[in-house]
Order: structure tokens, then sequence, then C-alpha cells
């Protein structure tokens, strides 16, 4: 077997590790959620939910253990990508196997380095390590693509500054609609006064409170939206000298208009009396239904010039 | 919103009902103002994005002119009630639709009138002087006090002097210090919202002004920048045929690449050009990804093709040799390629021929006479051909695709189906009347387009500019810091726009004032 083949391999096989290490983090982060105090039992205000970072008990400890096997995922995850660009003498991002890939690598990085800074979003590790590991399931399941060279049309220096940023750009959206739309659940707890009654409130309890969530969310998005800009342009330049025109409506560029569009929408309405808060919170989950409708829709149904999806 | 209600009720705002109306020219400019501040208001600003956003979707799921005919047309075949309402309301080519025009027109008029008020205001604010310090300092969202045995002067000197270094715009009034810090942010965002209208205008001329033209041209031939020699041209209207550039092409040598995996590697075209009329020859390659760019116009490969080259030879013994047609790829995989040689000037009292056929770079048998290719290289080329005699009917004045044959005409017996056979290289199909057709080898083409956007680089510096004002308008937070003097205490106070300050940065100018309060005590 040659060594090109073997590193494709052993890219295989930790792509399979990785999706392993992610469910654990994720059995991890399911386990603080359960252990940690209900709010049944202290009837309090939601401000209250500060108060288990206090009682550093058993669930805090096995948050910590998530945080650890999440950072292992992560590792596990960026090697998969080191491993395909040296198996193909190419930067990792030539197909939407690797893309997808490397979109839910920047997705985690993004929350590790939120729950790093802020302890307290480190209550929210489930909601990212779940959807992570299911997309990273679907995307084994239906989008793998064999590591191989790529289209004449992707030989450019642009594909490394083009993709590479705008898999770092949605993997901020990815991450910022999550934690928007847990704020979205909580917030709606804490207007009706922190009632602790049913599944909804019951999680709603756990999360950190709202504010934390809506400047996180901000935070993430103020770090993707100049990347994604950035991203958009330097296609723009690309598609000047390949398809000869900077802009055409080409589907994905459409729909790059449109994420684009939404999330300037999101930064003015974060800014807007009447608007912050849930409205916002929906404009941001809103982008993140087009960032992956873009990914999955125009890749894969539409045709277009973006068609390099590798799948057959 | 209380400015809509006040734009369809004029006279809420203290006319009563009972009394004398105002006279229409009052009434004409409150309305009118009305309008202006709920068109100028940041809601609005807001629906109109999203409208924008909404009114993109259907450029994107349904078929668009500039991107496809055929793909509309066949839209218009699959759906023959629907196609033509859509048609009305300009879905099939939404980007140029007027109401999609309506919408960011209306978009850039409320951005326009946001940032004019918006421009003054910071230019002004620039210029002014910082705010007065508040009386109380302990009111403000960040308060520290620093214990100090300095007099007052020249504790407030120590102040002055380490928020300068921390580059804050001080200002010290009736024995108070008010520092601000962070204009950037105000400047970026307006310097972000001008690239865009500046983006905006700059596409605009670039519409007006440029033009594209794509032509095939088959190893060996060439073409000159005029719209006469184009395939299909578009070009703005405001171009004129003699603004065109001067500039011949003739394409030298087409060369595919593969990768052992038949990935392709590279397409390039080897072209000499002029750009003055029987000027010096220049050579190029172009290719995927590089384009030649003369001046401001610039040359693409966009495609390529095979096209076979049949040999006629008519009853009477007339070799007519080397006749070639471009054949369009089906599929880019294997390269089945698609299309007609039509045969109009055989003699006066002959019938038009046309040969209707598929070539196939590697041609292999599925059967029963059917032919494929397994690979996009030409390594065992064949065509399948099918041969009409009659009119084509070219003469009829009717423009007419080049790839295909009418269909109505073989219907309507104007076209005979004559013979039919597969061709390897040599082999030659014998019709009824004598004639002889002879499939003798291929010639490469490349379908190459020209291009000309004059705004595209103003294009690109708008965007640019945009790029870095977004930056600074994210990244850079406006805050104020106060320091008033009280006794043997220096206090002082911190805020910062939209929202508490920062308390790490408030912490820093504290501490660094503290460290030279002190240090200043020790010093003497």
């Amino acid at each position: 077997m040659s060594d090109a083949a073997s590193l494709a391999n052993l890219a295989d096989t930790l792509f399979t590790l990785t999706i392993l290490a992610y469910s654990l983090a994720s059995i991890a982060f399911a386990a603080e959620f359960a252990f940690s105090p209900s709010g049944r039992k202290v009837l309090v205000a939601p401000d209250a939910a500060e108060i288990p970072a206090q009682r550093p008990g058993f669930s805090a400890r096995v948050g910590q253990v998530a945080i650890g096997i999440t950072v292992l995922a992560a590792a596990l995850h960026g090697t998969v990508l080191l491993l395909r660009g040296l198996a193909a003498q190419r930067i990792p991002l030539g197909n939407m196997f690797e893309l997808a890939t490397a979109v839910s690598f920047v997705g985690v990085a993004g929350f590790l380095y939120l729950a790093i800074r802020t302890p307290r979003l480190r209550g929210i590790g489930l909601f990212v390590t779940l959807p992570v590991t299911v997309a990273m399931v679907l995307i084994g399941l239906f989008l793998y693509a064999e590591s191989g060279p790529l289209v004449a049309a992707l030989r450019s220096r642009w594909l490394l500054v083009h993709v590479t940023t705008v898999s770092i750009g949605f993997g901020a959206f990815f991450t910022s609609g999550i934690v928007s739309a847990l704020f979205l659940v909580r917030s709606r707890f804490e207007e009706a006064g922190g009632a602790a009654d049913g599944v909804r409130s019951r999680i709603a309890y756990r999360l950190p409170n709202s504010e934390i969530l809506d400047r996180a969310a901000h935070r993430l998005v103020i770090f993707g939206f100049p990347i994604f800009t950035f991203a958009v342009i330097a296609g723009a330049v690309w598609a000047e000298s390949a398809w000869g025109r900077f802009w055409g409506w080409d589907p994905k560029e459409t729909w790059a208009f449109i994420a684009w569009i939404v999330y300037a929408a999101y930064l003015h309405a974060r800014a807007t009396a009447g608007w912050k808060g849930r409205a916002a919170a929906w404009i941001n989950v809103g982008g993140l239904v087009v960032m992956v409708f873009n990914l999955l829709y125009v890749n894969l149904v539409s045709s277009g010039l973006h068609s390099y999806a590798g799948i057959n | 919103m209380s400015v809509s209600t006040e734009v369809r009720l004029p006279s809420a705002d203290g006319q009563d009902a009972r009394g004398p109306r105002p006279p229409w020219r009052l009434r004409l400019v409150r309305g009118a103002r009305g309008w202006w501040r709920w068109l100028t208001s940041m809601r609005t600003a807001l629906i109109l994005l999203f409208l924008l956003a909404l009114a993109a979707v259907p450029g994107s799921l349904l078929p668009q002119r500039p991107l496809s005919q055929t793909a509309v047309a066949q839209y218009f075949v699959d759906h023959p009630t629907l196609a033509p309402v859509l048609d009305r309301l300009g879905l099939f080519d939404v980007f140029a639709a007027p109401w999609f025009a309506a919408i960011y027109l209306l978009l850039f008029i409320s951005l326009i009138g946001c940032l004019v008020p918006r421009t003054w205001g910071h230019i002004r604010s620039l210029r002014s002087e910082a705010p007065r310090a508040p009386s109380r300092l302990s009111r403000l969202p960040r308060y520290a006090d620093i214990a100090t045995e300095l007099g007052a002067e020249q504790a407030l000197d120590i102040a002055e002097e380490e928020l300068r270094v921390a580059r804050y715009r001080v200002l010290r009034k009736d024995g108070a210090i008010s520092a601000e810090k962070g204009l950037l942010k105000e400047t970026g965002n307006i310097v972000f919202h001008l690239a865009l209208l500046a983006l905006l205008i700059s596409l605009a001329v670039g519409k007006l002004w440029g033009y594209e033209g794509s032509v095939l041209v088959q190893e060996g031939q060439g073409f000159c920048n005029t719209f006469q020699q184009y395939d299909t041209y578009s070009a703005g209207p405001l171009v004129e045929g003699g603004d065109l550039s001067p500039l011949c092409v003739d394409l030298e040598d087409f060369q595919a690449r593969y990768e052992p995996d038949l990935t392709p590697a590279s397409f390039t075209g080897d072209i000499t050009y002029s750009t003055t009329l029987g000027g010096p020859d220049q050579q190029a390659r172009i290719g995927i990804n590089s384009p030649l760019r003369v001046g401001g116009t610039r040359l693409y490969l966009t495609g390529r093709g095979f096209a076979p080259i049949f040999t006629v030879t008519l009853p009477d013994g007339t070799e007519l040799a080397d006749l070639s047609a471009p054949f369009l790829p089906t599929d880019p995989s294997t390269m089945i390629s698609e299309g007609v040689l039509k045969l109009l000037d055989l003699g006066a009292d002959r019938d038009q021929l046309a040969l209707e056929g598929v070539f196939l770079p590697t041609a292999a048998d599925m059967g029963s006479g059917l032919l494929t290719s397994v690979d996009p290289r030409p390594l065992d080329p064949a065509v399948a051909i099918v041969v009409y005699a009659g009119t084509v009917g070219l003469d009829s004045g009717i423009p007419q695709n080049v790839f295909t044959l009418d269909q109505d005409r073989i219907r309507r017996g104007q076209l005979e189906r004559v013979g039919a056979a597969n061709l390897r290289p040599g082999d030659s199909l014998d019709l009824p009347d004598g004639t002889a057709i002879t499939f003798t080898g291929f010639k490469e083409f490349a379908a190459l387009q020209m291009h000309r956007d004059p705004a595209q680089l103003a294009v690109l510096i708008s965007a640019l500019a945009m790029l870095a004002g977004l930056l600074a308008t994210l990244l850079v937070r406006r805050r104020r810091v106060f320091v008033r003097p009280g006794v043997r205490v220096l206090e002082m106070g911190g805020l910062a726009q939209g929202g508490s300050a920062d308390p790490a940065e408030f912490e820093h100018v504290v501490r660094r004032i503290r460290g030279a309060l002190a240090q200043e005590r020790r010093g003497p």
C-alpha cells in the first residue's frame, strides 16, 4: 500500500474514533446535566443557576471530564484533516466531506474557546457535542469522498484563502446559532419567572443565564462575520480569474449573499430597540439555517459552478 | 412604531381634527417628512434587508436566463401554465427585475438618509471636546477611587499624562478630566456604509460599460474582438461596437491533461494575439484559473470539446475535405459529445446534407452496435452519425441552433434520413446516391470568453474598504473615563457605549494611574 493510501486509511480510522470521542463527550455532558441540582428542589429566581458553581460536587467534576474528552475529540478531529491533507498533498478542503469536517471542527473549537473564557458556558457543551456527533455521522455516511487529487478548476492559490475562511466563518456561525437557540429556550424560561416544570424548563434551568448566552452568540458572529465577508470577497476575486466575472448569481453566490444579509441584519437588530433579544436570536438561528442550506442544497441538488462535492 | 402612525394620521401631531385643515403644502411637507423618517428608520432598513434576502431566493431556485437559457426553456416545457406567469413577474431574471431594483434602491436611499446626519454628527463629535465629567462619578457603571497624598492639580496632571499615553483624547476643565477613546468605531461604521454605496455605484458602472462575448475556436483558427465574431455576447447599454479594444487571437494548440484516476489536471490553450491590426504577434498560454489580461480586457478559457473532421466525396468525384463542426460535450467525465455538421452548398442541383452525430473519444461497444465512451481522452475515437438529405433551412432566414437539427423539418419530410453508421477514423459511409462520407479524424476546440468590466477594480477597493470599516466598527469599543479629585483621593468613573464598560480595560487604566501616583510620591 502506498504512503498516500495508508495515510488516507488512517484518516478514515481516526474519523471513526473522532465520532466515538464526541459521543463519549456527549454522554459525559449529559451526565453532568443529569446530576446537577435540579430547579425543582429549590424555589429560586433564575439567577440562582449560578449556585451549582459554588458547589463543585460530582456533576462539576463530570463536566470537567466532558471538557477534557471534547478537547481530545477536537484534537483527533484536527488530525483527520491534517492526514487528509498529507495523503493528497494539498489542503484538505477539496470536497464536501473535507469542508463539512472542517466546519464542524471550527464549531467545536469555537465552543472550547468560549468554555475556557467563560466557564459557565461549559453548561452548553451537550448542545454542541451532540449535534456535532450527529453531523459527523451524517458526513461520514452521506458526504464521504475518497482522498484524491483536486480537479483542475480548484488548482489555485485562492482555494486556500477562500475555502479556509469560509470554513472558519461557517464554524463560528454554527456554534453561534446553537447558542442563540439555547438563548431562546433560556430567555422564555426567565420570562416565565423560572418555574422548573416540564423537560424544557428543566433544561433551561441548567443553562447559563440569557445575558451570557446572548453575549456569547454575538461574540461568535462578530468573529465570524468579517471572516465570512473576507471569504466572499476572496471568492469573488477567484471567480474573476476562474469564471470571467467576480459575481454572477451562481446559486452558491446567491445563498452566500442571502447569508451575508441575514448576518448583517442580526448585527443591526442586536443594536436596535425592539429587536434586540429574542428577535435578533431568531435571525441568528435563521442565518445558520441559510448556511446549512447553502452547503447541502446548493452542492447536492442544484446545478451551479460550485459543484465540487465529489459525490456521484 | 410611532413614526408610521404619524404618516397615516398627520393630524395626530397636535392638529385637532375639528380645527381648520392645514394648507396642502404644509400637509405635503409633513407627510413627506413622515415618510422620510419612516424610510430612514432602522426598523425599515431591517425589513428592507430581509426583503432583499427573500427576493434573492427565487434567483437560485428557479432557472435564470443569464445563467442558462436552455434551463429556462426546459422549465417552460415542463410547466406550460406556470412559466408564463413567473416570466411576467420577472422570476427568470430576478436580479434584473424592477422589483429587485426597487428593494435595493429603497434600501440605499434609506441608508443615505441614515448616513448623512450620522456622518455630520460624527465629524462634529470628532471636532468637539469630550463631554464634561458628571458630578457623581460613583453612579457610572465603573467606579474606583485611589487614595493619594498629592495635591489635586498634581494628581490630575499625572492622571492626564497616563490617559494620554493610553491614547485617550483628554479634556481637562473645571478641575476634572474627561477622556474618550474609540471614536474609530463610528468612523468604521460610516466607512463601511459609504463603501457599500461606492460598491453599488461601481457595480452599476460595470454593468453600463462592460461587455462579454464567447466564441468556440478550433485549433488553428482565431477571432477578433468584434461583436460580429462572437457566438453570443452581451454588452452594457452604453457600450458601442467601436469601444471594443482591438485584440485578435489565434488558438495554436489545446491540451487537456488528466491524473491517473482521470481527474482533470489542467486545460491549457497556447495562443498568439495582437493588440493592433496586423501588429506584432505575442505568445501566451491561458488556462483554467489563468486568463490573459491585456489592458482592461481579459480572455478566458472556459470550456473545450472535440470537432470531428469529415471528407465528403460527391458521386462525380468532387472531394470536399476538412469539413468539421464543434460537438458539445454532454458528460465531462467521458467527453461524449453531440453535434451537427451542416453541408449547405454541395452544388446547384444537389440536396443539402446534415450529419447528426455523437463523438466518442474512447469508444466502446455496448453491444448491438451502440457506442459509448469510457475515457475523456481521445484514445480510440469514433463517431456514430445519422445523415439527412433535403433542405437544412439555414437560408430561410430563421436563426437556428448550430448544435442541433430542426426536428420539425425531419417530421415534415424536408429532411430525409439517408444513412447511418458508426465510423472509426478512415471508415466511410456510402449514401444511396453514391456520395461517400469519410471520418478522417478530429480537432480540439476551446470555448473562449472575452470580458471587460471597467469598474471591477473599484468594486474590489470598495469591498476591501467595507471590510476595513467592518473590522473597526466590530472590534473597537467607544468608552469614556472621568477623573475628579476628592479629599486625599482621586475618583475615577468609566462607561462604554452599548453596555457597561469592559471591566478589564477600566481596571487597567486605574492600575496605571495608581502606579504613577505612587511612584510620583516616592520619586522626589
